[in-house]
């Protein structure tokens, strides 16, 4: 237990290494290699979620809506729009993921507390009407088909996304970038803000801190990131199925984090896969496996809130920042 | 432009649908009000009241025997969660229900699906009710009048509990001060668990009175619990006047925006919640910095 515990704490010294190292190998790890990729995707709009619950304290009951606006901003960029470059694409999902957080985190920081995650909720039931009535431009019901396979080009070099492994190695070295990223965010004074935030938020005002505008740019922070998980998952798909909008989207998520534990680095990556394996093993058994992950995550709210990881490095919640 | 008697007749749908809306939100409210619980698996006690009527209809026979069963069989199953799961996390973040919560409306969504399976059921209305009734100017269904009266006498109900009895009293100074209630002498405790049934019960009441017009189905609940939250957004939360008034407007305005523009029925809620939060933050009838 102690050999883990350091080993645990050098991982929490060291996350953007870990990442590398760890998911360098980590196809190789589980059975199969597209739960790897999902793993992956997932982990990077839990990370998402987890900047804006996790650090800021702002329970988000509708990241769908991010996650949906990233894959449809792509999807419909390559298969509506035709743009020849899978980068413009990706970009195009990011950015309207990071738009539609400007403008709905605006309207929903109006209300506080518990308020906060009820809106986000009823936004993202917004955007899944939207985009269940616009079928011209998103499939509606049917989700949006024909997104092209691309081959990646960056100057003369060439890279097939084909291949399960191929389209691994892509999604790791973006998500690594996001991850990169992130504790960049966190570690900077802006990132220090919103954990003071988290902690006492009359009091990070009193220090004359712009608590508004730092919340916003976490809300739109935290949307990019779950924008870009949803433009990768369109690719590795190559169709947007409305359910992306949907509120279980925004459940996974935030079951997914909590699993983990919020407020850690590793925690989404843990959550993530977590429920994907277990949900992978369980629809074998039964159809009904939503119960049991249903329980289990009751079960965690209930007896142990910090999570997976968050148990396993032994901080206490809010005080560990890795 | 549809004629007079169409618009009515959808006013009145709107109005049906506004008193189902104000039932559940005034259940949420009520909870919220005294313990800071935001109910996610409202919408699951919803739904389970229209499968308790198809059950005990099937059972008994008898629309009304159902009507009476269904919501106090929700309201027990509401008592038991407040007891044995809500009630640990209070003291802890307000987020910590709603997450519990949630965890729990899947397990029953789900549970439902293994126990009546997939398929949606039917619930009939009573015999007695089945017909039109001739209103004048328009001929509406009779099951539906029924649904408006009974939905306001529980209303007036309410509303003398709350603020004509005892308890009711101590309801209300509990969701004001619980620390000086408390300091009283009042066992507060027993309460949170009167309250949390009767969130349940009407929560399932709603159900099954929605159980003729639509069925019963397992994700029923969950749209509609969204919706009520939009409602206590709009009406401000804690103020009962307030889920009345904004469940009848929010009704209202699908009603209406089904007529002229059916596809933007469900968006329309929604605009009507960003323009409250734009011009009115605490809502209509909100005070500004309660409860937050």
């Amino acid at each position: 237990m102690s050999a883990l515990r350091s080993l645990a704490g050098w991982v929490a010294a060291h996350p953007v290494l870990t990442f590398w190292a760890f998911f360098a190998v980590f196809p190789f790890l589980v059975p199969n290699r597209s739960l790897a990729t999902q793993v992956l995707i997932f982990g990077l709009f839990a990370l998402g979620f987890n900047l804006l619950y996790g650090y800021t304290g702002l329970l988000s009951f509708g990241h769908a809506a991010y996650y949906g606006l990233g894959a449809y901003g792509t999807g419909i960029a390559l298969a509506k729009l035709h743009v020849g470059s899978l980068w413009i694409g990706l970009a195009a999902g990011l950015l309207l993921a990071a738009g539609g957080g400007a403008i709905i985190g605006f309207l929903c920081l109006r209300r506080r507390g518990i308020y906060f995650a009820m809106l986000t909720l009823a936004f993202a039931q917004l955007l899944y009407f939207v985009g269940f009535h616009l079928s011209d431009w998103t499939g509606g019901d049917d989700g949006l088909r024909g997104i092209p396979q691309l081959t990646l080009g960056l100057g003369p070099w060439k890279y097939s996304l084909e291949s399960t492994l191929g389209f691994y190695y892509f999604s790791y070295v973006l998500v690594g970038l996001a991850v990169a990223a992130l504790k960049r965010i966190l570690d900077s004074p802006f990132g220090a803000v919103l954990q003071a935030i988290r902690e006492n938020s009359s009091r990070a005002v009193a220090c004359g801190y712009d608590v508004d505008r730092v919340k916003h740019l976490s809300f739109v922070f935290s949307a990019g990131f779950a924008g870009l998980a949803g433009a990768l998952d369109a690719l590795r798909l190559s169709v947007v199925p409305i359910e992306s909008l949907y509120w279980t989207t925004s459940g996974q998520v935030v079951m997914m984090t909590l699993l983990g534990g919020a407020g850690t680095f590793f925690g989404p990556f843990v959550g993530a896969a977590t429920y994907l394996i277990l949900e992978e093993r369980l629809s074998l058994f039964t159809e009904s496996w939503p119960i049991v992950i249903g329980a289990i995550f009751s079960a965690f709210v209930l007896f142990l809130p910090r999570g997976i990881w968050g148990t396993l490095i032994g901080g206490i919640h809010g005080r560990q920042s890795a | 432009m549809p004629d007079l008697s169409t618009l009515l007749a959808q006013v009145f749908t709107g109005l049906v649908l506004g008193m189902i809306y104000v039932l559940l939100a005034i259940g949420l409210s009520l909870i919220f009000g005294l313990m800071t619980v935001v109910n996610f698996a409202h919408g699951a006690l919803f739904m389970l009241g229209a499968y308790f009527g198809v059950f005990l209809l099937a059972y008994t026979k008898s629309f009304w025997i159902a009507l009476l069963v269904a919501p106090l069989m929700v309201g027990v199953l509401g008592l038991l969660m407040e007891r044995f799961l809500i009630r640990r996390l209070y003291g802890r973040s307000p987020d910590d229900p709603l997450l519990l919560t949630f965890g729990l409306s899947l397990i029953l969504v789900e549970g439902v699906k293994v126990i009546w399976g997939k398929i949606g059921l039917t619930l009939d209305p009573p015999r007695a009710l089945a017909g039109a009734v001739n209103l004048g100017f328009m001929a509406f269904p009779a099951y539906r009048l029924f649904l408006i009266v009974v939905i306001v006498a529980v209303l007036i109900g309410l509303y003398f509990f709350l603020g004509r009895t005892n308890i009711g009293l101590i309801i209300r100074a509990g969701s004001r001060d619980p620390l000086m209630v408390r300091a009283l002498g009042i066992d507060l405790s027993r309460v949170w668990l009167l309250v949390f049934g009767i969130g349940s019960a009407l929560a399932g009441l709603a159900g099954i009175l929605a159980g003729p017009m639509r069925g019963a189905y397992a994700e029923m609940g969950v749209t509609m619990v969204i919706e009520s939250f939009v409602v206590i957004v709009v009406g401000g939360m804690g103020s009962l006047l307030g889920a009345v008034v904004a469940g009848l407007l929010i009704g209202q305005v699908v009603g209406i925006t089904t007529l002229f523009l059916p596809k933007a029925a469900d968006i329309m809620v929604f605009v009507v919640m960003a323009v409250v939060l734009l011009v009115r933050p605490s809502g209509l009838f909100g005070e500004a910095g309660l409860l937050e």
